[in-house]
This record gives structure tokens, C-alpha cells and sequence, in this order.
């Protein structure tokens, strides 16, 4: 017997002959019968169509099919979206009136006006100077702590080396984006999908830590129950006293080393506790089953019990924990990328987008947070409402419960 | 009654153990070497070796183990590693902001999704249901963040209804002035994921039997909906509001970081930020020791609202 017909549940148990006698039809498993179900649910089917394209948005900017050269300054610095137009301001809102000193860089640069801006031989300076940094390191940053530093005199000559420079730079720059540009002229919308790359992943990985752990530690609690069970239950009280979002900090500012890596573990290691609950719950209700005396007496061991047996009965638990996770670790991974605790300074993340734009918007730049907004909420939407109807599909009891 | 108490507390105890064992494996372990840490602050070597002898790094282990368990007893944390303010100081002085903007705003956002949901619960499957259930959904979806940055820009600086940030002195200025907006952007994050779970607690209820007994007695919808269900719904009800009540030390830290509010969430992430041990530590601990506390309270306001669960 294996775990497959287990699965179907009655087939199996007919005498030989009978089921010879009889055409033999093979009911549909439960995986058939869930997909069978999510099939006929429309609002599913639109949101899993939506997740696929994120999810292979991701796969192709991460093999470098599109958004490859995200980090090339393309376009003017603020160009606008290019359905606004271009810049016709000229030198607009003072770089004082920002509170924050980040957004102290040049706020406009539309090169039509540039004859008339009387601001715009600094700007060309400041421009140019950005030119030796931008091919030396990649690093953003780099080039608005220059642009405030008060020292910047002492950077004379580097300016005049950058002016000979300068003439490229311009001509390669356009005036208008499709989703516009940042402070570096950088187009948004390449970074926004980019951006995905790392968010989506973080999201995924970091889900699948989390899910794993809570269903192996789960399972063991579960399955072996009295002091093993106790023991894990220890551990999930202590892990679940405190407080989710405190504990990843706790974590971020140990770790104290930023990576995508680093913030997938410190997502999948304080995460599992929700998991662990549900499937220990279900290996305690399993265990006691006939199949799963049934496979004892065929002589499968404790491993092959509790993975081989029970857990093709509790996976659709599993999947859609992962799916609630993924959205959970996405939103997560955001709020610890845009204070700072999450991944590093030269990779794009939604998080990193929203921390730029934020001093964006005060300059009435808004297509940043648009943009990284915007493609965050779409992603989150569909992949809840796709929860939803996963666990609609997989657990037609629980219909009409949450939600819809 | 007075024995389950005591009892509950008592089985406290290993947990409580158990996070301060986590808390000293992460921070003193995984951690590494606060002199190291504390290197970047101070340079000189004879000062270093000073602060490690003063925190007792130099000891063994299970030394090092005890004087935490020490500090967590005595509630002093000793002083913090960036500004040599006492920790203990720091958690008192930065509880009332938080407070202030946290309490009036767990207070309306019970009432207000209580309220909400019970209406949608009412006229479920009508159009008004669905169309606040995917407005609630879109809502969800989006970043705090995009709320907090496009509401402080858009109604404070663009609109200059509410100021922009800061904090003052006194209590009714800060309530009235300067957690108006925190407060406001705080329900609109916090309302919709609770209106949504509580819809479901009370759409359990609604059909049940006792529901159509109440409408043969002649009773008024109303009472049938406040008094009945919401009653027959308060346990569910009552674990979210306590599983969300540790937060309330914690604080909305992303609000309070935007809105300067100098609040202990804030605080935690300028502890992060500069690898202020002391402060997280003492923090985590006390978090910890205040989620116990609420799921303890969460049991007890259980047998309140019905009498008929029996504590064990």
C-alpha cells in the first residue's frame, strides 16, 4: 500500500476480484480534486494568473532577461512619469525645504530649461561629479552624501576631471521615464521590477524556512507526544512571548549583518510558531488513525510514519501556511528594508524604494512610492485572495468562513 | 479562583526562564563580544577592558547567566551603551507617549470594527457586505508605510490639518495636538484586518439557534445583535484584543518613528539602529513578561464573559 491510495481513502480496501470485475475507475485524489475546485473559483484563478507573472517577473530579472541594468542612470534626475511629460518647472521647490537632509540634492534638471536655470552650471557640476563615482561603485548614496557635504571644495579637481565627462552623460539622459526616474535618474520602473526580485524571493525562501521548521517541529511534537511534546511546547511558549516584530529586531540588531541571506534566516527562524501549533494539532489527530496503525503493522518505521504516511494528509495545511507566510514575510521583509534592517544598501528592495521615496514626495516627486506601492499592493492583494481560495480548494468545510 | 491564578503563574515561571535563556544566548552569544561592539563607540583599550569587567563579560558563562537573571529580577538593566541613560529610566520616561497615542486608539478601533462588523455580519452576502470585505482586502494589502508616508504628507504638510511631527509637554496637548494624526492612520491600518476577523466570529454566531429563539421571543435586532451575539462572540473577540495588548508596550514603532514621538517603540529601533544591547534586552523581557501576563487575563475575562468555560 502506499501512501498514494492512502490518500484516495476507499478505494483500496475492496477484495481483488471485485475490483477486476468492475471497470476501474480511480476516484481523483485530493490534489485533483482541489485543483479541480480552485479551477471553477474565478477570483482564484485571476489571482494565482497574478501571482505567476510576478513570480516569473522575478525568475526573468533575476536571470538578467530584463531590468538588467537597473542601476544605469538613464534618465534625468526626477524625471517624470512619461505619460505627465517633461519637467517644464525648471528649477523647482528649494533643496532647504526639505526636513531631511537626504533630499538636499538637486531637485530639477530638465536639460530643455537648463539654458534659462540660473542654477543650472551647479547642477551640471553636481552632475558631472556624480560621474566617477557612478562607474567606480555602483553605490547609491554615495552621491547625495556628496552633493550635501559641506567639504565638497575640497572635491574641486575630481569636478574638473567629471566636466570633461560631462558631455555624455547628457546626451545619453532622456527627459521622461515610463515610470518616471529617482533622485539619480534611474528608471523606476526597472527598479520596481528589480525590486520584486528581492522582495518576492526574501518572501518565498524566507516562507519556506519558517514552514518547514514549524512542520518538522510539529510533526515530531505530535507524533511522539509526553516529554518530546512537552519540551516543544516549552519552546513555542518561549518563542511566541515575544512579541514577532520585536523578536526579528532583537535578531537584526544581533546579527547586526546585512544580507538577503541574513533576512530570509532571521525571518524563517522567528516565524514558525503558527505552523508548529496547526500541525502538531493535526499529527496528535492523526496519529491515532487506522491507516497509521495500519502502517505500523506493515513495519514502517517512526520516520516513515510521520513523513511518508501522515504528511501527505496534513501538506494541504502546509501549503496554505506557506502562502499566508509569503504574503506575511513580503510585508515583513518592506518594513525591515525601509528602516535600514534588512537587506543591503546596493540591492534594490520595495523597502529601500519606499525609504527613498518618502523624501521624494516632499519634492512632489510622488512615481516612486506610486510605483513601489502600487506593485506591492497588486502582489499582496492576489496572493491573499489566492490563499483564500487555496484553502477554500483543499478544505471545502472551511468555505464561506473567512472572508468572501 | 485565587489557586488557578496562582497556579497559571507558577507555570509562568519556566517560560519566563526560557526567554531569558533566548535573550542571553542571542545577545550574549550569537551576539558576540559587547566590548566589540561597544569598540566603535570607544576606542581605547584600557577603557574597553574596563566596560568588559564592569558588564561582567570576562567572567564564565553561567556568571554572566546570573547576573541577568539578576537584572531581570531587580529590574535594573544598568545604563544604556549610547546615551548612559539608565534602561530602566528610558522604559519609563518613553511608556507615557506611547500610551497616549496607543490607548485611545486600541479604545476606538474595538468599537469602531465591533460596530462595523457587526452591520456587515447583518446584511451579509449584500452588496454593502461584499464591497467592504474587498475594500478591506485592497486596504490590507497595502504598506503601512504607504499609508503613514502619503497621510503625513498629504493631510499634514500638503493640507496642514495636523503638524507634521513632534511632541510636547503635556498630556492634553500631545493627545489633542499631536497624536490626532498617529491615532488616525493607526485605525485605518488596524480596522481593517479586525473588522474582517470579527465579520467571521460573528457570522458563526448569527445563524445559530438561540439567535432565531431571541427573534420568536420578540426581541428588538438590535438587542438580538449587541446583547446576544456579540456576547456569544466575545471569546474569540477577547483573544485577539489581548494577543494585540503586548504590542501596546511595544508601541506603533513605525508610527512613533515618523511622527518623532518618543515613544518605547521608537526607542527600540534607535536601540537597534545603534546596537544599544541594554535597552533590546530589557525590552524583550518585559514584553515577554507582559504577553504572559495578558494571555492570563484573557483567560480570566473569559469566564467572565461566559460562565460557562471552566478554568482548569
Amino acid at each position: 500500500m502506499t501512501s498514494a491510495s492512502m490518500t484516495n481513502g476507499s478505494a483500496p480496501k475492496a477484495p481483488v476480484r471485485i475490483a477486476r470485475a468492475i471497470p476501474h475507475t480511480v476516484s481523483p485524489g485530493l490534489w485533483a480534486l482541489a485543483w479541480k475546485r480552485l479551477k471553477c473559483d474565478r477570483v482564484g484563478v485571476a489571482s494565482l494568473v497574478i501571482v505567476l507573472l510576478f513570480i516569473l517577473m522575478m525568475i526573468a530579472s533575476a536571470t538578467g532577461l530584463i531590468a538588467k541594468d537597473w542601476a544605469k542612470e538613464t534618465g534625468a534626475n526626477y524625471a517624470p512619469p512619461s505619460f505627465i511629460g517633461a519637467d517644464i518647472e525648471g528649477g523647482a521647490p528649494a533643496a532647504g525645504a526639505s526636513p531631511s537632509g537626504m533630499a538636499a540634492a538637486p531637485s530639477s534638471s530638465d536639460f530643455k530649461s537648463e539654458v534659462v536655470d540660473p542654477l543650472a552650471d551647479v547642477l551640471a557640476e553636481i552632475k558631472g561629479e556624480k560621474k566617477p563615482a557612478a562607474t567606480d561603485a555602483a553605490v547609491p548614496g554615495a552621491d547625495a552624501g556628496k552633493s550635501v557635504d559641506p567639504l565638497a571644495d575640497v572635491m574641486a579637481d575630481i569636478r574638473k576631471d567629471a566636466k570633461s565627462a560631462k558631455a555624455d552623460v547628457v546626451e545619453a539622459r532622456t527627459a521622461t521615464l515610463p515610470l518616471g526616474g529617482d533622485k539619480w535618474g534611474r528608471d523606476v520602473l526597472k527598479k520596481t521590477i528589480k525590486g520584486s526580485e528581492t522582495s518576492i524571493f526574501v518572501g518565498l525562501a524566507a516562507a519556506a524556512v519558517a514552514t518547514l521548521l514549524g512542520t518538522v517541529f510539529g510533526a515530531i511534537a505530535g507524533y511522539y507526544g509526553k516529554w518530546v511534546d512537552d519540551a516543544f511546547n516549552w519552546f513555542y511558549s518561549v518563542f511566541s512571548s515575544i512579541p514577532y516584530l520585536l523578536l526579528i529586531l532583537a535578531v537584526a540588531a544581533v546579527l547586526n549583518q546585512k544580507g538577503t541571506l541574513t533576512i530570509i534566516l532571521i525571518l524563517g527562524l522567528t516565524g514558525w510558531t503558527g505552523t508548529f501549533r496547526l500541525i502538531r494539532g493535526e499529527y496528535l489527530k492523526h496519529k491515532a488513525r487506522e491507516y497509521v496503525q495500519a502502517a505500523d503493522a506493515i513495519g514502517a518505521s517512526n520516520g516513515s510514519r510521520m513523513f511518508r504516511h501522515i504528511f501527505p494528509n496534513v501538506s494541504h495545511v502546509v501549503l496554505v501556511q506557506l502562502s499566508i507566510y509569503t504574503v506575511l514575510f513580503i510585508k515583513a521583509e518592506v518594513i525591515l528594508s525601509f528602516l535600514g534592517f534588512g537587506v543591503p544598501v546596493d540591492v534594490v528592495s520595495w523597502g529601500s524604494m519606499l525609504n527613498e521615496a518618502q523624501n521624494e514626495l516632499i519634492l512632489g516627486k510622488w512615481w516612486q512610492l506610486a510605483a513601489a506601492g502600487t506593485a506591492m499592493a497588486v502582489l499582496v492583494t492576489a496572493f491573499s485572495l489566492f490563499t483564500d481560495a487555496l484553502r477554500d480548494a483543499l478544505d471545502p468545510k472551511l468555505k464561506g468562513l473567512a472572508g468572501a | 479562583m485565587t489557586a488557578y491564578i496562582i497556579r497559571r503563574l507558577w507555570q509562568m515561571v519556566p517560560t519566563l526562564l526560557g526567554v531569558i535563556v533566548l535573550v542571553f544566548i542571542l545577545f550574549n552569544w550569537v551576539g558576540g563580544d559587547p566590548a566589540y561592539v561597544l569598540a566603535g563607540k570607544i576606542s581605547n583599550q584600557e577603557q574597553i577592558d574596563n566596560i568588559r569587567r564592569q558588564l561582567g563579560v570576562d567572567q564564565p558563562w553561567f556568571v554572566q547567566l546570573w547576573i541577568f537573571i539578576k537584572q531581570v529580577l531587580t529590574g535594573d538593566f544598568g545604563a544604556s551603551w549610547s546615551t548612559n541613560e539608565k534602561v530602566s529610566d528610558i522604559l519609563a520616561t518613553r511608556l507615557g507617549p506611547s500610551l497616549t497615542v496607543l490607548v485611545p486608539l486600541l479604545i476606538i478601533d474595538t468599537l469602531l470594527s465591533i460596530g462595523l462588523a457587526l452591520a456587515v455580519a447583518y446584511v451579509r452576502g449584500s452588496l454593502t457586505d461584499r464591497a467592504v470585505m474587498i475594500a478591506c482586502t485592497v486596504g490590507l494589502s497595502i504598506s503601512v508605510l504607504v499609508y503613514i508616508i502619503v497621510f503625513q504628507y498629504f493631510f499634514a504638510y500638503k493640507l496642514g490639518w495636523f503638524p507634521v511631527q513632534g511632541w510636547g509637554n503635556g498630556f492634553w496637548e500631545n493627545l489633542i495636538t499631536y497624536a490626532r494624526l498617529p491615532i488616525l492612520i493607526g485605525l485605518v491600518v488596524s480596522i481593517a484586518p479586525n473588522l474582517r476577523l470579527y465579520r467571521t466570529f460573528f457570522l458563526d454566531e448569527i445563524n445559530q439557534d438561540y439567535v432565531r429563539t431571541a427573534r420568536a421571543k420578540g426581541l428588538s435586532e438590535n438587542r438580538i445583535m449587541w446583547i446576544h451575539v456579540l456576547r456569544n462572540a466575545s471569546i474569540p473577540i477577547i483573544t485577539n484584543l489581548m494577543a494585540g495588548l503586548p504590542s501596546l508596550l511595544l508601541g506603533a514603532f513605525l508610527i512613533e518613528r515618523f511622527f518623532s514621538i518618543p515613544g518605547i517603540g521608537r526607542e527600540v529601533i534607535l536601540a537597534v539602529e545603534r546596537s544599544d544591547f541594554p535597552v533590546i534586552k530589557a525590552l524583550t523581557v518585559y514584553v515577554a513578561f507582559a504577553t504572559m501576563a495578558s494571555n492570563l487575563l484573557a483567560d480570566l475575562m473569559y469566564k467572565a464573559a461566559d460562565p460557562r468555560v471552566q478554568l482548569k
